[in-house]
């Protein structure tokens, strides 16, 4: 029985870690962009599902993709505040954009999470849910939500599978990731792409931060434990690697969910956050990682 | 981290306390000043200022105290004790407050005693709860004499979860057993420690006893534990959380009742943060929407509303009344000096919003908290249903009966 509750609860954990944190290491991978607003973004796309239904009257579909929408409209903004100016300065030396935009991203998501706490209070909000009532399932009484959000998940990542490997514009995407000049030299405007995978990652990131509020909820608090389980996921699975980010999700969900299960709710995120300087020192490329 | 934004009444108020430099001045004309320092991003504590404002606009509109006005001025501490004290000192050093209402969260409360007694200023909360704050002044009372416990001890909260417990669940229900579910916080040591006192003593067997961090997100395990015990009824004790619990419960249709202190759930606007997943859910309050704990609350309730939109979170109606108490406390000291404040602040005697207002003498080992019971601070339970807040207890008070959603399987219904 608790068993059966261990996976039930761990896949649906592990599939929104794992929607969450493949946008995060697209990005990545395609402009070497580490972005620390991703909880922030997440956060601001749930509360803004919230407030669409609360003041707004919006049903459930119509809120999670105003909320959406949302997310969007933040991703990018991240980028043309955030990472786009720092990428064209001069003024900045190319060996050190890297750690300006890990700054500058990093304070945007701070402004982001100061503007939640301040116009909607710091308490949690929760998503109307598009789902409502209990399944059971191997004798384990589970919101029919939780399946929702990992059919959800697992359908987006499908989706983004196809996209990357069956399309045209994908392939230049996965091009792009492996060898911006040699894209370039292809005649493809690499700005394009950038906006393209900003895009994806903004629908991905929001998507996440609407489920998890639907699932369990989210507060302008949640803002850093979500990028940090965001950073470490990607930094386990291998930094850049969509299908490491995707194992390392499921190891992370998995791991602290028997931890809450079986030790306490108290030490959830130790064991993984422990595993992860394991693995730092054993393998610092991460479990899949190319460089 | 978070810098320090001013209350949207902290910028006239300071642009006043420009105007009004002199100090404990009892001079005709110059105001009353209190600080209020508050959580204004939570939803437990963000009705403390707005109810402070309305009170000492109240006053004011009635021609003050002797003809001097009662002005407030607003710090928010982001819920951390650190800025909290920041903001004492300010308050005291530099906007010459004369005495200080002060937060919900009692971290926050503990680390201002120490500040009321370095800096000889008045203060009293609305909203914490802890029942080492007036253990402190017990204590040593010369020192720590300036603080008052506005609100009631956790173990007084407990004792009036128990009292409503053996009317609406023993009685009617026949329940027997319960688990304790609390958040891991200064208020909720003495909390549960009174809980596995009176519990039992009113007939309910504590199975067990789980207090989580309130950073906890996920509730799916310890609901899951709950469940396995098999108890009646889960006895609450929480304030920091409130939305996740609350929603998680309903969505996993978790069928056993929550009972107990739920500071979120006394916001009007729980039902809205929950989805309605609130409905079921019963919580002790000190007052409630429409119940006439005495012929101040409702009129109060009503301008709130009227001033802002939304009803006050329990810490408002302390608030409020705080700010009356202070204000006579001055007329009656007549002088805003902070010793002969003291004094006449134990001489409180005031029918508030939340009912007779009394302070308990030196020697006892609470003292400056309130006195409960009949006649005093009888506090209420409330359920929320279909959007509402209705008082179940106690009878004389009660305008609903229990209703519990279709979940919940009672054990002898």
């Amino acid at each position: 029985m608790l068993v059966w509750q261990i996976l039930i609860d761990g896949f649906a954990i592990s599939a929104l870690y794992a929607l969450g944190a493949t946008g995060f290491t697209l990005i990545f991978g395609v402009s070497g962009v580490l972005n620390l607003s991703h909880g922030a973004i997440m956060v601001a796309s749930a509360v803004a599902a919230w407030a669409i239904a609360g003041s707004l009257h919006a049903g459930a579909y119509a809120s999670a993709l105003g909320g959406m929408a949302v997310g969007v409209v933040l991703a990018f903004a991240t980028y043309f505040i955030a990472v786009r100016p720092i990428q064209r300065s001069r003024r900045i030396a190319e060996a050190e954009k890297e750690i300006f935009i890990l700054t500058t991203t990093l304070l945007w998501g701070i402004i982001l999470q100061e503007a939640v706490a301040y116009f909607f209070t710091s308490n949690a909000k929760t998503v109307l849910p598009i789902v409502e009532g209990v399944v059971r399932v191997l004798g384990v009484r589970t919101p029919s939500n939780e399946f929702f959000t990992a059919l959800i998940c697992w359908v987006a990542i499908g989706l983004l599978w196809l996209l990357v490997n069956k399309t045209r514009h994908g392939k230049e995407v996965l091009a792009a990731s492996m060898n911006p000049r040699g894209v370039t030299l292809l005649g493809i405007e690499l700005s394009r792409i950038h906006i393209a995978v900003w895009l994806v990652y903004g629908v991905l990131a929001s998507l996440a931060g609407v489920l998890l509020g639907m699932f369990l909820g989210v507060s302008s608090y949640s803002v850093g434990p979500l990028t940090a389980s965001a950073f470490s996921i990607v930094v386990l699975g291998g930094l850049g690697s969509v299908s490491g980010s995707l194992v390392a999700a499921y190891v992370v969900g998995y791991l602290e969910t028997l931890t809450a299960y079986l030790i306490s709710p108290a030490y959830r995120t130790i064991p993984a956050l422990l595993l992860l300087v394991v693995v730092m020192y054993l393998r610092p490329q991460g479990l899949f990682g190319r460089r | 981290m978070s810098k320090e934004l001013p209350g949207l009444f902290t910028v006239s108020a300071l642009a006043c306390a420009a105007l009004f430099a002199a100090p404990q001045a009892s001079a005709a004309g110059a105001p009353i000043k209190i600080g209020v320092i508050a959580e204004a991003q939570a939803v437990a504590g963000s009705s403390i200022g707005p109810a402070a404002q309305l009170a000492a606009d109240e006053i004011n509109a009635k021609g003050g105290i002797d003809g001097r006005k009662v002005e407030i001025v607003v710090y928010d501490d982001h819920s951390s004790a650190a800025e909290a004290v920041r903001a004492f000192q300010r308050a005291v050093t530099e906007d010459k407050v004369n005495a200080v209402i002060a937060s919900y969260v009692s971290e926050v409360v503990l680390a201002l005693e120490p500040w009321a007694a370095r800096l000889k200023t008045v203060m009293i909360t609305p909203g914490a709860a802890s029942d080492v704050i007036t253990q402190n002044i017990a204590k040593d009372y010369e020192r720590n004499k300036y603080t008052f416990h506005g609100y009631l001890t956790s173990s007084a909260l407990a004792g009036l979860v128990c009292d409503a417990a053996k009317d609406l669940l023993v009685g009617p229900y026949k329940m027997k057993s319960a688990v304790i579910v609390s958040e891991d916080a200064a208020w909720t040591t003495p909390l549960d420690a009174a809980y596995e006192k009176c519990l039992p003593a009113v007939g309910l067997k504590v199975l067990d006893h789980i207090r989580f961090s309130p950073d906890t997100t996920d509730f799916t395990p310890i609901f899951s534990k709950v469940e396995g015990l098999k108890p009646d009824v889960m006895i609450t004790g929480i304030s920091h959380v409130g939305t996740q619990p609350t929603v998680q419960w309903k969505s996993q249709q978790v069928p056993i009742p929550m009972f107990g202190i739920s500071s979120q759930a006394t916001n009007s606007n729980f039902w809205k943060d929950t989805n309605g997943a609130t409905d079921g859910v019963l919580f002790n309050a000190v007052s409630g929407p429409g119940v006439a704990v005495t012929p101040r609350t409702l009129p109060f309730v009503e301008a709130y509303q009227k001033r802002y939109g939304n009803q006050p979170a329990y810490s408002g109606y302390t608030a409020y009344d705080e700010v009356y108490m202070i204000a006579e406390a001055v007329q009656r000291a007549g002088s805003t000096d902070s010793d002969k404040l003291v004094s006449a602040m134990e001489k409180t005697d005031h029918i508030g919003t939340i009912g007779h207002i009394a302070f308990l003498p030196k020697g006892d080992p609470h003292v400056h908290g309130l006195k409960t019971g009949a006649g005093f601070i009888t506090g209420l339970m409330l359920q929320w249903q279909d959007g509402k807040q209705l008082n179940m207890w106690p009878k004389p008070l009660a305008n609903g009966t229990m209703k519990f959603p279709a979940f919940i399987k009672l054990s002898a219904r």
